[in-house]
């Protein structure tokens, strides 16, 4: 098959010349001497990142912000994902479950930012509108993973208890649930992970956080308060990262 | 009652303590949130909600707005082509560089050891800066710099996306199979050489499969960047939405959907031609 990894290469190359050559892009303007001069001052402006401790405090509070968007997000995806999830895997007829698997998807299938932009139109602008996109987006994924987790699980337990005449909400709570709650909770962190990653970035459609402080301060020509956001950004990604991957060695596997 | 002790919930205590752990420590999330329903519920903002989404239908389809869309269509594939075009020239050089599998001093002890590892680290740790920065960060950065337009996307994606495609070609590199490689630089060959006998063959498939996939992903990237102003779809987008035209919007919705679709669609089409 090493022919068509060749014949793809080619074809990708004629498809990035033809779109170079639709955007009119001129490339080499950005190695023109004055165009050089001009980004070389405008990364240069970008230094020394402004440290005050009245700016770190605000930029704590961005990023307290920005993971209480992310946290409540995510909060309520899982509750309302859980609630959908019983419709989509079909636990209460084939109708509602098509009608949930739509509705699933519609919500996943739309961005984040989208849902952002929509949300800051519902809510006003500020930090409650990420939130909302977030559990919009959110509810999507974890719904349709929740709904696949509790088609998976043995029917066993929640059968014995039914057949031993307890009610369908208790066969459910005692029977289904614990089994399944472990996966959910690990589904509902991984998701919560990528949220904070998303969090910082929803702000540039003004719902409040990390980005929004980013949006306004380049929207201010404020670049050395930038490079703080940016630098507060990858910290906090950094840290989500390292705690994420050192939960994992230790309680996967 | 048969049972002689009364029936008791053997894991309410658990679970309850469990909530009310969770709820304690969300409740000043709440606050910092601006956690607050009743907003959604105020006159005006219910006004101008029910406005924009009653407006959604019919879509707009006058020939003017078509027009529009179709070019914004091709704006955000030639974005999405050319930026990750653009990432492949950036990262397959420092891929090379970086691999291990080419290094030479590796095998014994060569005079090029310590040059060897002075570029090596400084080349992996701009990889990871690149890459760590979203791509909707550079583009707001680069709309600053160069203006608005579908030239921020480009180098946006540009950018980032040399990060990750450096980073995985090089994993590619080091983990498909080097002897051929190393057999080449054992017996004197140059790099290059060893590269494009002894590992190109071998691993061309997965790097052509890893670059359609992120040509995919560049596509869905491109049209969030437009809502920073970075061209395409997002950006007509947003203008909309500014304008609260919600016909135009769902218009616009629904071509990214099925945008999204077919690129999805084709990239595993042509993932799977690969295999």
């Amino acid at each position: 098959m090493r022919p068509l990894s060749i014949l793809l290469s080619i074809v990708f190359l004629a498809l990035a010349v033809l779109s170079v050559q639709y955007l009119s892009l001129d490339l080499m303007r950005f190695f023109a001497p004055d165009s050089h001069k001009q980004m070389l001052a405008y990364i240069v402006s970008f230094f020394p990142p402004d440290l005050s401790s009245e700016y770190l405090s605000r930029i704590a509070k961005g990023t307290v912000e920005t993971l209480a968007i992310s946290a409540i997000g995510t909060g309520l995806a899982a509750i309302f994902g859980l609630l959908l999830a019983l419709p989509t895997a079909g636990r209460l007829g084939a109708i509602l479950r098509a009608i949930a698997r739509f509705f699933l998807n519609f919500l996943r299938s739309v961005p984040e930012l989208v849902w952002a932009a929509i949300m800051v139109l519902a809510a006003g602008l500020g930090p409650f509108a990420g939130t909302l996109a977030l559990a919009a987006h959110t509810t999507g994924v974890l719904g349709r993973l929740f709904g696949e987790t509790l088609e998976n699980t043995p029917p066993e337990p929640a059968l014995a208890l039914l057949h031993s005449g307890s009610p369908r909400m208790a066969a459910f709570m005692y029977g289904t649930f614990p089994g399944i709650f472990p996966q959910l909770v690990s589904y509902t962190l991984y998701r919560w992970e990528n949220n904070i990653r998303m969090a910082t970035i929803l702000g540039f459609v003004g719902a409040g956080g990390l980005g929004q402080m980013l949006y306004f301060s380049l929207s201010l020509f404020q670049q050395q308060q930038a490079f703080t956001v940016i630098l507060a950004m990858l910290f906090l990604v950094a840290i989500v990262d390292a705690i994420s991957a050192w939960l994992r060695g230790r309680y996967i596997e | 009652m048969l049972l002689a002790q009364p029936l008791r919930d053997p894991a309410a205590l658990h679970r309850v303590a469990l909530t009310i752990i969770i709820l304690l420590l969300l409740w000043p999330g709440l606050h910092l949130a601006e956690f607050n329903p009743a907003v959604l519920f105020e006159t005006n903002n219910r006004r101008i909600m029910s406005q924009f989404v009653s407006s959604f239908f019919p879509l707009n389809l006058s020939p003017d707005f078509l027009k529009l869309l179709w070019k914004s269509t091709l704006e955000t594939l030639a974005l999405a082509t050319a930026g990750t075009a653009l990432a492949m020239f950036i990262a397959f050089p420092a891929a090379l560089i970086v691999a291990r599998s080419l290094s030479i001093s590796r095998i014994g002890p060569g005079p090029g050891r310590w040059i060897g590892q002075v570029i090596r680290i400084p080349v992996r740790w701009i990889l990871i800066v690149l890459r760590s920065i979203p791509e909707i960060v550079w583009a707001l950065l680069f709309v600053r710099a160069v203006g608005l337009g579908p030239a921020a996307g480009v180098l946006a994606i540009a950018i980032t996306y040399s990060g990750m495609l450096g980073k995985v070609y090089s994993e590619i590199l080091e983990s498909c199979d080097t002897r051929p490689a190393r057999a080449l630089l054992e017996s004197g060959s140059g790099r290059l050489a060893a590269f494009s006998y002894g590992i190109l063959p071998g691993a061309l498939h997965e790097l052509v499969s890893y670059s359609v996939y992120r040509w995919e992903c560049a596509v869905r990237a491109s049209v969030i960047m437009g809502f920073v102003g970075a061209g395409g779809l997002g950006q007509l987008m947003e203008l909309s939405m500014r304008m609260l035209n919600g016909g135009e919007v769902s218009t616009i919705l629904l071509t990214f959907l099925l945008l999204v679709l077919l690129a999805d669609a084709a990239s595993a089409i042509l993932r799977k031609a690969l295999e």
